[in-house]
């Protein structure tokens, strides 16, 4: 027991980690915070703001910024005097520490490597991320909630958000930080992380095990039969999904019809691709599929999902 | 009585009227010129919303984000008084900063913890932004701005992480760079050779780094930070 409080304390107090930890705790707090917010102005309303309303910034608006400026001053040096930076050993490129991880922000795409091949986890799925994120207020069609906390409002919205950003960010950013050990094995945040640990890796080739179909013939190339039925599991999920929902509900929904088949088509792929991947995630962690669509163009380009 | 006396002359000395035009912010028009004639206020408008100013509402998460880049510059400019961005140099130069330079060990403590900071301050901001549905028209491109602040202030962050030139800053980069790599076609393999100046991380690449992190990454965020906050004020915000 004792051995097992003290790693979990070497692993959360690791200088490094204390932000995470802190942010773990701000986050939590903040979206309940938020909740609560959004639970009184949807049962209270929210009262429009008039010209009366307004406040002068000098003292109103500076007085705050004066104050908070002093509270982080005295949390950062607290916590700079407290907790040294990290400094290891000089950088020596013939000694591979194990495991080797990225900075913290960028462990949620380190654990993603896991589920996908490089190019998808580390190039493709970050431009979506980016690019989802400079769409959001383009193809978010709710004109409400505008400037105060609301859940009622606008539903979807700040579930897919907060589901986004806590599940599949936050929770694969502490996977990746505080269960991922030597060889970027699984490790509960109270076990030793113990170097010599060897797991052996059955990974499932999907086709080959429900219908016997082996992922590539003999001589390395693709097997077509495989490369049909993967190919439409995933066209299906991100292109046949989206547009059976806008024919069946296109004229049945008020919000469908109001964002248009380009808006809803946009929106609809986005959250599915976020959806795909705790599902992926799933599969590779209960079941150890490996892909389910494995397919390349050329020398260069492979869909490995 | 004598001392108010003495302040006021003070107050209404030719010198003090040359440096502010406006007289002490006692009365509403006092105070609206101190926000109106100051280089550094005019950022704000004169009068905001009390509702953009309850504290449970924005949780200050913005000026936060722009405070913690003041910080880091400031600490940055010092940390570049004593660290040279080569491989036979850097390390040694951060073993100094943590036992030679008087406080050196304070100053590397609080750039590095403002900069985790601010990047989990950054993704917070965003969090509340969203929740408050604060993206909708006619901030749609604002958002888009915060957006790319955000990614900058990643990039900001990453290439400082390759600066010390140790075991966590050499395999942080060369994991995050052969990820970079496996962009198909072969532009992967010339986007890693522009970002470290060869195949591996090296004397180039810390050069690289060095440059993109003092010197590129923060004019181009502090040009966007510009755009970002004077839209939110011509939208009505603080």
């Amino acid at each position: 027991m004792s051995d097992a409080l003290h790693n979990f304390w070497l692993i959360l107090s690791k200088p490094d980690n204390v932000p995470i930890v802190l942010m773990m705790i701000l986050v939590i707090f903040y979206c309940w915070l938020a909740f609560k917010q959004a639970r009184r102005n949807d049962r209270l309303g929210v009262f429009e703001a008039t010209q009366a309303d307004k406040v002068q910034v000098w003292p109103y608006l500076v007085k705050i910024e004066f104050l908070v400026t002093i509270i982080v001053l005295i949390v950062l040096t607290v916590w700079a005097i407290t907790i040294n930076a990290p400094l290891e050993e000089a950088a020596n490129p013939t000694l591979t520490p194990n495991p080797s991880k990225a900075p913290w922000y960028f462990l949620g795409l380190q654990e993603m490597l896991v589920y996908f091949d490089p190019w998808i986890a580390g190039v493709m799925l970050p431009t979506f991320i980016i690019v989802g994120l400079i769409l959001v207020p383009y193809i978010d069609p709710n004109p409400k909630g505008n400037g105060y906390y609301t859940f009622k409002e606008r539903p979807f919205a700040i579930s897919t958000f907060a589901i986004g950003f806590l599940i599949l960010w936050v929770l694969l950013i502490i996977l990746g930080t505080f269960m991922r050990g030597p060889g970027w094995y699984y490790f509960w945040p109270w076990e030793y992380w113990d170097t010599h640990r060897v797991v052996a890796l059955t990974n499932i080739d999907l086709w080959e095990k429900i219908f016997g179909i082996p992922s590539k013939n003999v001589d390395g190339s693709f097997n077509l039969i495989q490369v049909a039925l993967g190919g439409a599991l995933i066209i299906g999920w991100l292109a046949l999904l989206p547009m059976w929902i806008w024919k069946k509900y296109k004229e049945k929904s008020s919000v469908l019809k109001q964002m248009g088949a380009l808006k809803f088509g946009m929106t609809a792929v986005l959250f599915l691709m976020m959806a795909g991947l705790p599902i992926k995630m799933f599969l590779r962690l209960a079941f150890n599929i490996k892909y389910i669509w494995v397919f390349g163009v050329g020398h260069d380009l492979f869909f490995n999902i | 009585m004598e001392k108010n006396k003495t302040l006021g002359r003070l107050f209404t000395s030719r010198v003090w009227r040359s440096v502010f035009r406006h007289g002490l912010p006692i009365s509403n028009r006092a105070r609206a010129e101190s926000v109106f004639y100051n280089f550094f206020l005019h950022v704000h408008p004169v009068k905001v919303r009390k509702r953009s100013l309850k504290i449970t509402y924005t949780w200050a998460l913005g000026g936060l984000t722009a405070g913690l880049f003041i910080i880091l510059t400031l600490t940055g400019a010092l940390l570049m008084l004593y660290y040279r961005p080569s491989v036979s140099e850097a390390y040694a130069d951060m073993k100094d900063l943590q036992f030679v330079v008087s406080s050196g060990l304070f100053l590397r403590n609080m750039h590095r913890w403002s900069a985790h900071a601010m990047v989990a301050v950054a993704f917070l901001h965003m969090l509340r932004v969203f929740y408050t549905g604060s993206y909708k028209p006619p901030k749609e491109f604002n958002w888009v701005v915060g957006v790319i602040l955000l990614v900058l202030t990643i990039l900001l962050s990453y290439t400082g992480y390759l600066l010390p030139w140790d075991q966590l800053a050499f395999w942080g980069i060369s994991v995050g760079t052969n990820m970079a790599r496996a962009v198909p076609f072969g532009i992967g393999d010339k986007m890693s050779y522009l970002l470290l100046g060869g195949n591996i991380v090296g004397e180039n690449a810390l050069v690289r780094f060095y440059v993109l992190h003092c010197f590129i990454l923060p004019i181009a965020t502090m040009v966007l930070m510009g755009v970002h906050f004077w839209r939110v004020r011509k939208d009505g915000g603080v």
